[in-house]
C-alpha cells in the first residue's frame, strides 16, 4: 500500500469516526445507536490497523485485531442483549433537543481542536494531526452521558468516551503498551457487563423509567 | 542485603496481591466461615508485607517485573492491611443474616477488591495503576448494590457511571503523559514507569504535562471523593454493606489519592509546584465546603460518615497542596489515622443498623442506655474523627495547619479550619442526639440482636491503634519520613 493511499484511508477513518459520534447525538432509536457504535468500532480498528501497517509493527497489528473484536463485535453484542432485556428504551425526552445537540457537537469539536494543540504540536507523526478527532469524540460522549435520560444512552456515552480516548492513544502515540491495552480492554468489557446487569436490575426495580426518576437517594 | 532478606522482600512484593486473590478462590470453594477466616489472614498478610517492605527503607525501591515498592508503597500497604483486617473481621457478624449465595459473592468480591487495591499501590507503571483503580470500581459495583433494593441499585448505577467516566478522564491524562514520554524518547512499557518518568522529568513537554495534570487530578479526584466530582460517594457508602463502606471509605479513597501523589512527584518536577498546588487547593477547599454544608442537616448516620470522609479527603488534599515535607508527612499520617477510625466507625454503624433496623439518626436516640459497649465504640470513633486528642487525626490536622501557616498559606488554613469547625459542630450535635438523646419508646423488637463481644473487640483494637499513632509513631516515623520525602521531592 502506498503512503499516500494509506494516509487518505486514515483520514477517511478519522472522518467517519467523528461522524458516527455526531450521528449518535442525532438518532434516538436505540438499535440505530448500537449500529452507529459498531461502525465507530470498525473505524477505530481501521485507524489502529493502518497505523500498525505504517509502523510495520506485528504487536500493533495484534492489538488492532483485538480492539476490533472487542469494540465492533463483543460490546455491540452485549448492548443488543441489554436492548432486548429492556425494550422500549427509545430516548423520549432528552434534556437537550436534537438540533441544539448538533450545534453543541459543532462547538465541542472546535473546543477539541483548541484543547488538543499541545498533543498535535508535540507528536512527530502526521497522524497526530488527527488527534483532535479523538478528543472531540470524548467530549461528545460526555455531552451524551450528561443530557440523556435512558440507562442505555448513558452506557453508550461512556463507550463513546472510551472510543475517543483509544483514538487519541493510537493517533498521538501509536497505541499504549500491550499489557496496558489488555488491562484497559478487560476493564472496559467487565464494566459494560456490570452496567448491563445493573440496567436489567434498574428495569426490575424501577420499571421502564427515566434515570431522572432515580430519586431514592438525596440530601 | 542478605539473601534471606531479599527473598522476604520479593515475597512481600507478590503477597499483597496474591494472598487476597487466593482467599477469593477459597471463598468460591470452601464454606463461608472458612473463607471469612482466609480473608482475615489475607488482610493480615497485606499488613505483614507492608511492614516487611518498610523494614529497610535504605535501598529505596524493590522491584520485580511490573511491581515495585518504595516507602510510599509500604505506607499505603500498611494502611490497606490494617483497614482490611478490621473490615474482614467485621464481615462474619455482618453476613450472619445473609443467604449462602450472597455470602459467597460478598467474600469473593471483597477479596478481589483488596487484590485490586494492593496492585494499584504496587504497580510500577502508571497505565497499570489506572487499570487497577478502574478494576476496583468494577468489583465493588455489586458490593454497593448488594441488597438489591431500589436505593442500592440506584447507588450502584450512579457509582459505576460516574466513576467510570471520571476514571476515563484520568486515562486520557495517562495517554497524554505517555505521549509526552514517547516524544522525550521513551518507548514501550517503560515509558509509563513512574521511576522512568521521574528520572526523565526535565525532558517532558510542559504544555502537554499541564493538560495531563488537570485531567489526572480530575479523574483520580473523582475516585478519591474530592469535590466537585464527589456526588457518588455518599450514595455508595451509605448503601454498601458496612465492612465494604469501611474499605471504600478507609482505603479506596486514599488509594485513588495515592495515584495523585505519584503524578504529583512527576508534574512538580516538570511544571514546578504552583500549578498542582492551585488545583489541589481548590479541590480541597471545595470538598471541605461541600462536607460542612451537607453535614449540618444530615439525617442518615452512614451518609454522615460518608460526608465526613469527603471532609477528611479534603484535609489530605490540603496537606498535599502545601507540598512541604512536614505537610505531606501529616497528610500520609492522616490517611492511616482516618482509615483506621473510619473503618471502626462504619463497622460500628453496621452494628447499630443491625440493632435498630434503621439508618436514620432520629431512630437511634439513647443508644448509650441500650447498647453501652456499642455506643462507646461508635462514640469514641466519632471523637477521633472530630480530630480530638489523643488520636492521630489530631496530630496530623495540627501539623497540616502549622505547615500551611509556615508555608505562607495562612488564608487557606483559616478557611479550611472554619469549615472544619462547622463540620465539627454538626457531627457533634448528631452524635449527641444518637448516643445520649432521650430514650426511645419501647422497641417493637425487644430482642434485637446485640453485637458479639468479639466483634467489638477488634474495633476497640483499631481505635487503640489510632490513639497509639497519635501519641507515638515509633518505628513508623522513619517510614513516614521516607515516604514524605519521596512525594515532597527531597528535604526543602
Amino acid at each position: 500500500m502506498s503512503d499516500g493511499l494509506s494516509a487518505q484511508l486514515l483520514n477517511l477513518c478519522c472522518g467517519l469516526f467523528l461522524l458516527t459520534a455526531v450521528g449518535v447525538l442525532w438518532r434516538r432509536q436505540v438499535s440505530s445507536l448500537i449500529t452507529l457504535l459498531t461502525v465507530q468500532g470498525l473505524m477505530l480498528t481501521g485507524i489502529a490497523t493502518l497505523l500498525a501497517a505504517q509502523h510495520r509493527n506485528a504487536e500493533a497489528v495484534g492489538i488492532a485485531i483485538g480492539i476490533g473484536a472487542l469494540k465492533a463485535a463483543i460490546i455491540p453484542w452485549m448492548l443488543r442483549r441489554v436492548h432486548n432485556q429492556v425494550p422500549d428504551a427509545r430516548e423520549t425526552r432528552p434534556l437537550v433537543n436534537v438540533s441544539a445537540s448538533l450545534l453543541a457537537a459543532a462547538g465541542l469539536t472546535l473546543l477539541a481542536y483548541a484543547a488538543a494543540r499541545p498533543l498535535v504540536a508535540l507528536a512527530p507523526s502526521a497522524s497526530a494531526h488527527a488527534t483532535p478527532v479523538g478528543i472531540a469524540v470524548v467530549l461528545l460522549g460526555f455531552f451524551l452521558a450528561a443530557t440523556r435520560q435512558r440507562a442505555i444512552s448513558q452506557i453508550i456515552g461512556v463507550l463513546l468516551i472510551d472510543n475517543g480516548i483509544a483514538a487519541v492513544a493510537f493517533l498521538a502515540t501509536g497505541g499504549v503498551p500491550l499489557i496496558v491495552e489488555l488491562g484497559v480492554s478487560a476493564d472496559l468489557a467487565l464494566a459494560v457487563l456490570v452496567l448491563q446487569i445493573l440496567t436489567s436490575r434498574l428495569h426490575e426495580t424501577f420499571g421502564p423509567t427515566d434515570l431522572d426518576e432515580l430519586r431514592e437517594l438525596h440530601d | 542485603m542478605t539473601p534471606t532478606f531479599e527473598t522476604a522482600t520479593t515475597l512481600a512484593l507478590y503477597t499483597p496481591a496474591a494472598a487476597p486473590f487466593l482467599a477469593s478462590l477459597i471463598a468460591l470453594i470452601l464454606p463461608w466461615r472458612a473463607a471469612a477466616i482466609a480473608g482475615i489472614l489475607a488482610a493480615t498478610a497485606i499488613l505483614a508485607s507492608g511492614i516487611t517492605l518498610a523494614a529497610d527503607t535504605q535501598p529505596s525501591t524493590y522491584a520485580a517485573g511490573l511491581l515495585r515498592a518504595d516507602a510510599l508503597t509500604a505506607w499505603m500497604l500498611i494502611a490497606i492491611g490494617a483497614v482490611a483486617a478490621i473490615a474482614c473481621s467485621a464481615a462474619p457478624a455482618h453476613l450472619r443474616t445473609e443467604s449462602t449465595a450472597e455470602r459467597r459473592r460478598y467474600l469473593v468480591l471483597a477479596q478481589l477488591f483488596l487484590t485490586c487495591m494492593s496492585l494499584a499501590v504496587l504497580a510500577d507503571n502508571l497505565g497499570l495503576l489506572w487499570v487497577a483503580v478502574e478494576a476496583t470500581t468494577i468489583v465493588t459495583a455489586f458490593l454497593v448494590g448488594h441488597r438489591r433494593t431500589r436505593a442500592s441499585v440506584e447507588a450502584a448505577w450512579k457509582y459505576v457511571v460516574l466513576c467510570s467516566v471520571g476514571i476515563a478522564i484520568a486515562f486520557l491524562g495517562t495517554v497524554c503523559v505517555y505521549a509526552a514520554s514517547i516524544a522525550a524518547g521513551g518507548h514501550g512499557i517503560t515509558a509509563l514507569d513512574w521511576t522512568h518518568l521521574n528520572a526523565s522529568a526535565s525532558t517532558l513537554d510542559p504544555g502537554l504535562m499541564r493538560l495531563a495534570t488537570g485531567l489526572v487530578l480530575l479523574g483520580f479526584g473523582t475516585k478519591a471523593g474530592l469535590a466537585p466530582m464527589h456526588s457518588w460517594l455518599p450514595d455508595a457508602h451509605s448503601q454498601a454493606p458496612a465492612p465494604v463502606s469501611a474499605l471504600m471509605s478507609g482505603v479506596l479513597l486514599s488509594v485513588a489519592f495515592y495515584a495523585i501523589l505519584r503524578y504529583k512527584t512527576i508534574t512538580d518536577a516538570v511544571l514546578g509546584p504552583t500549578y498542582t498546588r492551585t488545583l489541589l487547593l481548590i479541590a480541597a477547599l471545595a470538598s471541605l465546603a461541600v462536607a460542612a454544608t451537607l453535614l449540618i442537616a444530615q439525617r442518615n448516620y452512614k451518609r454522615l460518615l460518608a460526608y465526613s470522609s469527603i471532609e477528611h479527603m479534603g484535609l489530605i488534599a490540603l496537606g498535599t497542596a502545601f507540598g512541604v515535607k512536614i505537610a505531606i508527612a501529616a497528610a500520609l499520617l492522616h490517611i492511616l489515622g482516618h482509615g483506621l477510625t473510619k473503618a471502626v466507625a462504619f463497622c460500628a454503624a453496621g452494628h447499630i443498623m443491625q440493632t435498630t433496623g434503621s439508618p436514620d439518626i432520629d431512630n437511634v436516640h439513647g443508644l448509650a442506655a441500650r447498647q453501652p459497649a456499642l455506643a462507646a465504640t461508635f462514640g469514641i470513633s466519632l471523637i477521633s474523627l472530630l480530630g480530638l486528642p489523643p488520636f492521630s487525626l489530631f496530630a496530623s490536622e495540627l501539623a497540616i495547619a502549622r505547615a500551611g501557616f509556615d508555608a505562607g498559606h495562612g488564608w487557606a488554613v483559616a478557611i479550611a479550619f472554619t469549615l472544619i469547625l462547622v463540620a465539627f459542630a454538626a457531627i457533634a450535635r448528631h452524635a449527641t442526639a444518637m448516643l445520649l438523646g432521650p430514650p426511645p419508646p419501647p422497641s417493637p423488637r425487644p430482642n434485637s440482636p446485640s453485637p458479639r463481644p468479639a466483634g467489638l473487640t477488634i474495633l476497640a483494637v483499631g481505635l487503640a491503634a489510632a490513639a497509639a499513632l497519635g501519641v507515638y509513631l515509633g518505628p513508623l516515623e522513619q517510614l513516614l519520613d521516607a515516604a514524605a520525602t519521596i512525594v515532597a521531592g527531597g528535604p526543602r
